[in-house]
């Protein structure tokens, strides 16, 4: 019987720092699996983040550049501009995009700059030690909410894809989830539908991914996963917010 | 080519243009928008690439990407507005992309004024942002030398692996002269292939480059230090640029000025001579690295009583003149700010009050 199953080959053949649980590396897999399935490793430029995930490029085999806390939008503008025939995208968290970058994203999305974003919401930030995000559930306690998250004093959680889907400049914008296999299908779909539009030169695209922290949120990888069924899926309902044929 | 009148902000943007700068990412702010107006109409002509971002903040990271993929690349913007961007340099000079950026000096602190001002030196010679790095500083007295130092900016920056910083006064972005363009450069770094993220196809090599700036290993991290202080002091031997005026004879007094600032201090101390008084200057082109030998050896000069720093600011070239002259002679401060510019006859008081 032939071998089945392997290793993408834009993902590298080592150990990662992620803590067990968590959704990083399912995120990492899927990405490289469809660089491989276009082809278009030779031309890809990653743009990894601050946060969990600024040591991605350790993992991947194609060219990375680092950036600042929320800025990957902004290097990936600079990217895509000078070079549009390369493939770009960013990897980013939620304290990373929704809170230091909200800038960056929002103008990226609104400018219709040709580049993918994957945005890893685990409603925490992971690499500071489970500090509050914006994205943090109201009454989810962190190091710096340890009374839960009082939405009287720091409103309700930011949907960034809500949000980007109200910009006019067509683009695709869609929410799934890692939180088991059948979810997991549809992220692959989704991250593949987004590197494609940038390959036709179509729009920015971005995949917002319900994602779980076992560590800082206090719990197993079992009991991450449903925590985050039962109080991220209602709040962050799956499914695209918009594609550019809609807008 | 035949000499043409142009602002100071126009003649930079073209400049550039010529340079091979083909790639330029800014947002606006007076007194240097203009640059971004003439760029925005040229660019296409040229098949640039032009940019209005969302802040200065995001536009030195569109720098930073764009620079680490081996394209000619820069910016133009003014004090508050290089204060935003200094985050991004930071990590431009870490991660050794050549770039270039031009300061058009406004009056600060704070949001302080829309005139000339040369507030800005200690930001810009001692590096600006976080983290142990320097820019190469140039400062240009005329339009033309604007010109000329923007073009040589590009082939620097990619020599040093490091951000060009060029330094005017208000005065240089708004003042009208006339000009005259150098040949065109060519328009790519030579070296790019071994460290830039232009795609592994592109490559001979066929492996991946990675740009980056975290170094959580202390031993990495102090050796990548060690890297970086090698360059910044390979500046200060191979780089070090000054005009020296009226050096040759007796004077009393040491002038250094750098700047539109100098070329009030030349007429100061043309009057000076015509009154008796024998008057030097040292105008440093580069501020970083500083022509410090030059300075002491002006300043040690056995008819030398006192130097005297002319400057649109407080007094922030002082330092680096004091620790040139190494205590040989006393070190002295005239100037204005907020745009106010120092008349010929100001200086020639501040200068004879030391002659005395």
């Amino acid at each position: 019987m032939g071998k089945t199953f392997h290793k993408p080959e834009a993902l590298a053949d080592t150990i990662t720092h992620y803590c067990p649980g968590c959704t990083h590396g399912v995120a990492h897999r899927l990405v490289a699996e469809v660089i491989d399935e276009l082809g278009i490793r030779g031309r890809t430029v990653g743009v990894a983040p601050v946060g969990c995930a600024v040591l991605m490029y350790n993992y991947f085999t194609f060219d990375f550049q680092e950036a600042a806390h929320g800025r990957a939008p902004a290097m990936a503008t600079g990217i895509k501009r000078v070079r549009p025939d390369l493939v770009v995208f960013t990897y980013q968290g939620d304290g990373d995009l929704a809170s230091i970058g909200l800038s960056e994203i929002v103008h990226s999305a609104n400018r219709g700059e040709k580049f993918t974003t994957i945005f890893i919401n685990n409603a925490v930030y992971g690499m500071t030690g489970g500090q509050m995000a914006p994205t943090t559930m109201p009454g989810q306690r962190t190091t710096t909410s340890p009374f839960g998250r009082d939405p009287a004093q720091v409103g309700m959680p930011i949907r960034m894809a809500e949000l980007l889907a109200t910009l006019k400049t067509p683009g695709y914008i869609a929410r799934q989830t890692l939180l088991n296999p059948k979810y997991i299908n549809r992220a692959k779909k989704a991250i593949k539908k987004a590197f494609t539009y940038q390959l036709n030169n179509d729009c920015f695209s971005l995949v917002e991914l319900v994602s779980t922290c076992p560590t800082n949120w206090g719990m197993t990888p079992a009991e991450a996963v449903e925590w985050a069924e039962g109080n991220m899926l209602p709040y962050y309902p799956l499914g695209e917010f918009k594609t550019p044929e809609e807008s | 080519m035949s000499k043409v009148l142009m602002k100071g902000n126009e003649a930079i943007g073209e400049a550039a243009i010529r340079a091979g700068g083909l790639n330029y990412f800014a947002y606006p702010i007076t007194p240097q928008s203009e640059v971004a107006e003439y760029l925005s109409k040229r660019m296409p002509e040229v098949g640039g690439v032009f940019l209005q971002g969302e802040s200065e903040v995001a536009v030195s990271y569109m720098i930073f990407g764009a620079a680490a993929c081996g394209k000619r690349v820069f910016t133009t913007s003014s004090s508050p507005g290089i204060s935003l961007m200094s985050e991004g340099i930071s990590y431009i000079a870490a991660a050794e992309c050549p770039s270039v950026f031009v300061n058009i000096m406004r009056g600060g602190p704070g949001l302080g004024g829309i005139l000339p001002s040369q507030a800005d030196y200690l930001q810009a010679t001692k590096g600006g942002g976080h983290g142990d790095y320097k820019l190469l500083v140039m400062a240009p007295a005329s339009v033309q030398e604007a010109v000329e130092m923007v073009m040589r900016a590009f082939p620097l920056a990619e020599k040093y692996r490091n951000p060009v910083m060029v330094l005017g006064d208000g005065l240089i972005g708004q003042m009208m002269e006339p000009v005259e363009f150098p040949e065109h450069l060519k328009s790519e770094p030579s070296n790019k292939d071994t460290w830039a993220t232009n795609g592994m196809d592109t490559r001979k090599s066929k492996t991946r480059n990675l740009v980056k700036t975290l170094y959580l290993d202390p031993v990495e991290l102090n050796a990548q230090n060690l890297k970086l202080k090698a360059k910044y002091e390979r500046m200060e031997r191979e780089e070090i640029l000054y005009e020296p005026y009226h050096l040759e004879g007796d004077y009393k007094v040491l002038i250094v000025s750098y700047g539109t600032m100098s070329r009030v201090c030349r007429t100061a101390i043309d009057h000076l001579e015509g009154e008796g008084l024998a008057v030097g200057m040292i105008r440093p082109q580069h501020l970083f690295p500083f022509p410090a030998k030059a300075v002491y050896e002006a300043a040690g000069r056995d008819s030398c009583r006192a130097v005297l720093s002319v400057e649109m600011s407080m007094g922030q070239m002082v330092e680096d003149i004091e620790r040139s002259v190494k205590g040989k002679r006393s070190v002295h401060w005239y100037g204005k700010c907020g745009g106010e510019v120092p008349t010929p006859e100001e200086v020639m008081d501040a200068v004879k009050k030391l002659a005395d």
